[in-house]
């Protein structure tokens, strides 16, 4: 009785906190390219009709300047000289190229330091992320025992709860474990989160219990059925869960400011702030550089995983 | 098939009954030990600092890990701090704009891409491009974008034909508006797409039938989008709500809480009296405030979206 009581709370909360499955379903075929439900429907183009078609290009120019004015200001700054980044009136281009503040950086600063920090994170967070996560995911949406929904419940409210708010109890501790500044407290704080058994077990629910029944039958464990059926079914949502955790490790910012006090293992986000707040007379050119080649690992992947990304979003409704 | 006969026992007789019991057992362990590695770190890394932090705020722990119970001396200090009270004002603010400017933009964003116009695959990526950008590249080029004296924004400004341009953020009137300019261009696109895919699911039949019925534009989408909407437009509250409540990097590497202490929000209160001054025990407190914050107002609106269902 309690245990079905639990179920229907785990499941409303569940349904209330992430988007309508119909939602889904449609993203999906936006996700694929397929623009779905507008066919060529031959509705003439009455003048009405075209002013407003006319209107909405109008208003779509205009996001697309305010959506990327900063972007190319900044990939266009990277390559000016130190003292045109400020020169009145704005000059777009720069007068000459300076390709040099390309390999500047790299020299004036840790980059590579940095780089190889933020990317064993990124890496090695996601590896576990994944991996426990789908593991977890596998528990909760194909297992029944006693304590399940209750323990769902649990990973499902702490949505609510900003890290924010348990930010300082849990430096205390990491502290107290001693592997605060260390690389391994990021990963600790990030690898372990609700995030990917969320999306994981909204995946899993998607497939046929029959396939797992059948192979069940036929003698599979549990853990044969999670690695030889389930895994390889949901390889788009690995790729989802892949993506968006590399890009959320690759980018965080407050994590690695609290742990990562040694300059050693700052990440590629710590270093361009500390090389904005350290040196009074900052080169904002180099430092353009720096970020131009910060994000430009971020936009391949996305470009590349465009689909995963929207997936993700869709069936999780949350970021990692 | 395990799994069921398992939860079926009951009335059955003694011998299978210790052979459902010793199944449904099994099957505990099994499913536990699924859980177990992701719940490990789980647990000790979320759980149990949340339960430290209802410990902690009624301590007056600090630097030395020296903690006297204190009662409730934390809470009636925060009462009369005032940069508490401004940066719960602040976070407020910050909320009440940013919430709907971002569910009006990313609704309207999505309004406009859910046409059948040429280059909507592209602007669908593009409006995405903010939110996967470091906040770190976010802040320092809008930095420069506002900037009062070299800024393009300012000299745009003027070139329209104003002549006293706000000073953003150097100006404590203007800064948090500006904080809200760029945190609703870093997450519409986020937005858009959740609107996006609400919008996929309105039924194109009840459009038809609207427009058979003679209303305008604006009257089918007040009528018919908005409501078929609904779970998408909770959703989205609900998270908007969270996220503006928690803001903290934005702020934090844009104006660092000034000028003065008109960026100031809880977040950072709390981290700086934790952080920055090691009163652990009161920055808790603080920290308790913004949690419960949190869950107060997502219930709020669950019930809200629960009376609205019926």
């Amino acid at each position: 009785m309690t245990e079905q009581l639990e179920k229907d709370a785990a499941d409303r909360l569940v349904s209330d906190f992430t988007p309508p499955t119909a939602a889904v379903r449609s993203l999906r075929k936006l996700a694929d390219g397929k623009d779905p439900k507008r066919g060529p429907d031959g509705e003439k183009l009455t003048p009405g009709r075209r002013i407003a078609r006319i209107l909405m290009y109008i208003a779509l120019i205009i996001f697309a300047i305010g959506l990327l004015t900063p972007f190319v200001w900044m990939v266009l700054s990277s390559f000016k000289s130190a003292n045109e980044v400020f020169s009145v009136p704005i000059k777009w281009l720069p007068e000459t190229w300076v390709w040099q503040n390309y390999i500047d950086i790299w020299t004036q600063s840790n980059m590579l330091v940095w780089i190889r920090n933020t990317l064993f994170l990124a890496v090695v967070v996601t590896f576990l992320q994944v991996l426990t996560g789908s593991f977890a995911a596998y528990g909760f949406a194909r297992m029944r025992f006693r304590g399940r929904d209750i323990l769902f419940l649990l990973y499902v409210g702490t949505i609510a709860v900003p890290w924010q708010s348990y930010m300082i109890p849990q430096f205390i501790m990491l502290s107290n474990f001693k592997v605060s500044n260390t690389l391994w407290s990021i990963i600790l704080l990030q690898a372990f989160g609700a995030f990917g058994v969320f999306l994981m077990k909204q995946f899993y629910e998607t497939i046929p219990e029959e396939l797992s029944e059948a192979a069940r039958l036929d003698g599979l464990s549990e853990y044969a059925i999670w690695r030889r059926i389930m895994l390889p079914l949901s390889v788009p949502a690995l790729a989802s869960l892949t993506l968006l955790t590399f890009v959320a490790t690759w980018n965080d910012y407050l994590g690695p400011l609290i742990y990562l006090r040694n300059p050693d293992l700052w990440t590629i986000q710590l270093g361009l702030k500390g090389f904005v707040s350290n040196l009074f007379d900052t080169n904002y050119a180099l430092l353009f550089a720096g970020l131009t080649i910060s994000v430009i690992p971020i936009a391949i992947i996305f470009l590349l995983g465009q689909k995963y990304f929207v997936e993700g979003i869709a069936t999780s409704g949350l970021k990692g | 098939m395990a799994t069921i006969t398992a939860t079926e026992a009951g009335t059955a007789p003694p011998p299978a009954r210790r052979r459902r019991s010793k199944l449904r057992l099994r099957n505990t362990l099994i499913g536990w030990s699924f859980i177990l590695p992701n719940f490990i770190g789980f647990g000790v890394l979320t759980l149990v600092p949340i339960v430290i932090l209802f410990y902690m705020a009624f301590t007056n722990w600090n630097v030395f890990g020296k903690a006297d119970f204190v009662g409730l001396a934390n809470f009636t200090r925060l009462m009369g701090d005032g940069s508490f009270r401004t940066s719960v004002v602040n976070t407020l603010y910050y909320s009440v704009m940013h919430i709907p400017l971002t569910i009006v933009v990313s609704l309207g964003l999505a309004l406009l891409l859910n046409n059948k116009l040429r280059g909507v695959a592209f602007f669908r990526t593009a409006a995405f491009f903010p939110y996967i950008t470091s906040i770190v590249a976010i802040a320092v080029v809008w930095n420069l974008l506002f900037s009062p004296e070299y800024g393009p924004i300012n000299e745009f400004l003027k070139f329209i034909g104003i002549q006293n341009p706000p000073g953003w953020l150097t100006s404590p009137e203007w800064a948090m508006p500006a904080v809200v300019i760029v945190s609703t261009w870093r997450d519409m696109g986020y937005y858009m797409i959740l609107f996006l895919a609400g919008l996929q699911t309105v039924p194109r039949e009840l459009h038809e039938a609207a427009r058979m019925d003679g209303a305008n534009t604006w009257q089918r989408f007040t009528n018919v989008t908005l409501p078929s909407l609904r779970p998408t437009m909770f959703f989205v509250t609900v998270m908007l709500t969270i996220n503006s409540f928690k803001i903290f990097d934005l702020i934090l590497v844009m104006t660092d809480g000034g000028p003065g202490q008109s960026t100031l929000v809880m977040s950072q209160f709390i981290y700086r009296k934790g952080f920055e001054e090691s009163q652990f025990g009161y920055a808790s407190a603080a920290a308790v405030v913004l949690f419960f914050m949190c869950i107060i107002v997502t219930i709020i609106q669950f019930l809200w979206n629960k009376r609205g269902n019926k």
